[in-house]
């Protein structure tokens, strides 16, 4: 922590943003110099929700790690299960049924959805505006409902197994899930006349805290950050796994629609964009869902082959990634998660110089960073 | 009151200390009639935030304490008189403790003006309209000394920003009232009531083209004033924690809270009385209404109503808008609302003496300013409609809702699929 303790220059103001404030979503602390409002240095300060979840890996059984895997990110559960498994499974070499892989990509992409109904909530709430988020939640709640009717839980899903699922969708259940879609299709249009076209919000958000294509790539955003700067990369289409070489999806990228190209408020809009094309995908998945089993023959006590690997799918966040050694034995030798809070964390302290300090919340929420993922 | 006082003093034949106990007594009286409206005012005006809130957000907000949670305000007040009230060991003491008092007093001392009907006024000052202005400062000086005297960062910069804030946007708003003041000829608002009238088109909103905009810059540049959303940066709670007020707790925190809701009130009852005709009913004259008892409590219905619905749009305004950044919130202030806020006033001048009182033109306008104000509401209801249409909601304005739930599939469905995983009691049926 000594690099932390700073000294300020003169006519400088040393502020403490955290651990516990409003908006800084979990425990995360930033250590701002100001000038008055106009902001000099944001450096934050991660680590207060670390739990040592890569390490927990080296105590557990292959599929005994898997429920730690949604506390790595706590909104975005399925993705994290689902790397870890990909990686298990490349290791192991098993191919998982189709069905399966349908039910992932369907419950992957209600998990997207689910978080960024969050992300813009928070995005809303942090400039000011609370009945956004209220309303997001009304509908995420459905998208709790649906997982709970699948899996049992809310929130941390616990859904994926190695080499499959753990319980097959019955139509009552695909019906349901169709007419959320329909419904929520319905929502975002309305969604955007309630906030997303709110000229103070937009005012708030163009041209706030633009990062430029290049910078994104240099440290290493992905995922919606990524996208919204400018660059068309989604590991779904440009290295596809599970079920997404059979669905047709589009990718939005950030066009600074009102003002640069990745401020604040392309962030914003890729996000919008990125539910619709998750309700495209959840409903081509449905109609597309091939009959079959649900779980590939998997034996119960796991001895994984010596060897590494890594394995990423896109979350909702971008790139999501479990880098994974064995040595043979029944546990991993070494886990290690790739996460995209992390790197977004680590632009906040370029992109913050000149800000206010009202910019500054718009910016971190903006990224969507959530402080557990980063701290893992 | 001076009349009653004269009164006693007459029938009692008291002596001239006696006649000067007598009005300091009575003036002390009024003062904590006041006091206690304000109150009750702001707290019931609580309840009603949180009760539309609760509607906007499609929850129903509080219910539980007394019926439809109407005593919610009497449990969190006892809340707040019971907790501790914490003083940082590094504030700055009497600053930290004084604080509290200049803004309620500002507040609570310009209700002494607000013309509830004819004959309800506290005090019906001469200075009427520059008293509100002059007591209604007095608030920032408070906020001020809390956002120094906790020695927090966060309430410094609140305190800073209301400071701001507040004087900027003081422009405008006074401004926009010396436009009305103009037209009336006069600095009372018992007066100012006076020279308008009950129907829409004798109102100093609608009588001119300028008095309509004045409206729009008092009533924004007031929110403004108010810190309430959009333009509640020094309470930011995304940015500063919680302020000006961070650091506080307890009754001292209540008072900053129920200044604020003061003056919603009151800047709803100042725009009701300037510029929506106050106590006037449409049909009956000031002369007429003075002799009847029943004039006057409808008299004082109809303003209670319009300050009522003043209060709601504020409220309202509260639970729709992002927040403004500083530098767009003093840009909007010294860029468009004091300019625009001039230009009334001088338009307005210009007016009374181009344009006759009483003339077939002035009516004529005022007739016109109506069709337009009606048209643009009509407008309003209509969008509104076609958004509900577009989207499958429902209008569901019911306020006084027990609450409600709403299943987002089919309930039976739902308890079947959640069974499955239920954990079983022994010998349940699986």
């Amino acid at each position: 922590m000594s690099e932390i303790v700073e000294t300020a220059g003169r006519e400088e103001l040393i502020l403490n943003m955290g651990p516990h404030h409003p908006s800084t979503h979990g425990v995360l602390r930033f250590v701002l110099h100001t000038d008055g409002e106009i902001m000099r240095l944001a450096r934050p300060d991660i680590g207060y929700l670390h739990r040592g979840l890569e390490k927990l890996a080296e105590g557990q059984s292959y599929p005994g790690y898997l429920p730690f895997c949604d506390r790595v990110n706590y909104l975005e559960g399925i993705f994290c299960e689902q790397a870890y498994a990909m990686a298990v499974e490349r290791l192991l070499k098993i191919e998982v049924p189709p069905r399966a892989e349908a039910l992932r990509t369907i419950t992957a992409e209600l998990n997207r959805i689910a978080n960024h109904h969050i992300c813009l909530g928070c995005i809303s709430m942090d400039i000011g505006a609370y009945t956004p988020f209220v309303y997001l939640l009304r509908e995420r709640e459905r998208i709790n409902d649906l997982m709970e009717a699948l899996c049992g839980n809310r929130l941390t899903y616990h859904y994926l197994r190695l080499g499959g699922v753990a319980h097959d969708a019955d139509d009552a259940w695909l019906k349901n899930a169709l007419a959320f879609v329909d419904k929520f299709e319905r929502v975002i249009p309305e969604f955007e006349s309630l906030i997303g076209k709110n000229e103070i919000l937009v005012r708030r958000l163009a041209g706030v805290a633009s990062i430029c294509g290049a910078d994104a790539v240099a440290y290493g955003l992905v995922g919606p950050n990524l996208r919204a700067s400018g660059v068309d990369w989604d590991l779904r289409r440009d290295a596809p796994y599970s079920f997404y070489p059979r669905l047709s999806f589009e990718v939005p990228v950030g066009k600074g629609e009102r003002g640069t190209v990745g401020d604040c408020y392309d962030r914003f809009l890729v996000r919008v964009e990125e539910m619709r094309q998750s309700c495209r995908l959840v409903r081509q998945a449905i109609e597309k869902l091939p009959a079959g089993d649900i779980r590939a023959k998997v034996p119960r006590v796991l001895k994984i082959p010596a060897g590494e690997t890594y394995a990423c799918v896109e979350g909702a966040r971008g790139e999501l990634g479990v880098y994974l050694v064995s040595d043979g034995s029944d546990k991993p030798y070494r886990l290690k998660w790739r996460t995209g809070s992390f790197a977004a964390m680590s632009i906040i302290e370029t992109v913050s110089r000149g800000l206010m300090i009202a910019d500054l919340v718009a910016l971190i929420a903006s990224l969507d960073v959530i402080a557990p993922e980063t701290d893992r | 009151m001076r009349a009653l006082a004269e009164y006693l003093a007459a029938s009692w034949q008291l002596s001239p200390l006696g006649r000067e106990l007598l009005s300091a007594g009575l003036i002390l009286l009024t003062a904590i009639v006041v006091f206690a409206v304000a109150l009750l005012i702001a707290a019931l005006l609580t309840w009603l935030e949180r009760r539309v809130a609760g509607r906007v957000q499609s929850r129903v907000g509080p219910n539980r304490v007394g019926p439809l949670g109407l005593l919610q305000w009497l449990a969190d007040g006892l809340k707040m008189i019971l907790k501790e009230d914490v003083v940082p060991a590094a504030a700055d003491r009497p600053l930290f403790l004084l604080a509290p008092y200049p803004v309620m007093i500002g507040v609570f001392a310009a209700f002494a003006t607000v013309p509830f009907s004819q004959l309800l006024i506290a005090a019906d000052l001469d200075v009427g309209v520059l008293y509100l202005i002059a007591v209604t400062s007095l608030v920032v000086v408070g906020i001020l000394m809390a956002g120094w005297g906790s020695n927090n960062k966060w309430s410094l910069l609140g305190g800073i920003r209301s400071a701001a804030q507040i004087v900027a946007y003081e422009v405008p708003a006074a401004l926009a009232l010396l436009s009305v003041v103009v037209m009336a000829g006069t600095l009372s608002l018992q007066s100012i009531v006076a020279a308008q009238g009950g129907w829409p088109w004798e109102w100093y909103l609608l009588r001119t083209p300028f008095g309509f905009v004045a409206f729009f810059i008092y009533f924004t540049a007031a929110v403004a004033e108010g810190n309430r959303t959009p333009f509640d940066l020094p309470e930011a709670e995304s940015e500063l924690v919680a302020g000006y007020n961070t650091e506080y707790s307890g009754i001292r925190f209540g008072g900053f809270f129920l200044g604020e809701f003061a003056n919603i009130y009151l800047m709803s009852a100042i725009a009701s009385a300037l510029f929506f005709g106050g106590w006037q009913i449409p049909g009956v004259t000031p002369a007429e209404q003075v002799g009847s008892v029943w004039w006057q409590a409808l008299g004082f219905l109809v303003f209670v109503a319009k300050a009522g619905v003043g209060c709601l749009v504020v409220i309202l305004l509260r639970w729709t808008f992002p927040r403004l950044r500083v530098d767009q919130l003093t840009a909007l202030c010294y860029r468009y609302l004091a300019p625009g806020a001039f230009l009334c006033l001088v338009g307005n001048a210009l007016w009374i003496v181009l344009v006759p009182a009483g003339s077939l033109f002035e009516r004529m306008v005022g007739y016109g300013m109506t069709a337009v104000a009606a048209a643009l509401g009509l407008w309003f209801v209509l969008r509104m409609r076609r958004h509900m249409v577009s989207t499958g909601d429902r209008l569901d304005l019911d306020l006084f809702a027990r609450g409600h739930t709403r299943a987002a599939f089919d309930p039976a469905w739902q308890a079947r699929a959640y069974g499955r995983f239920r954990r079983r009691r022994p010998g349940e049926a699986s």
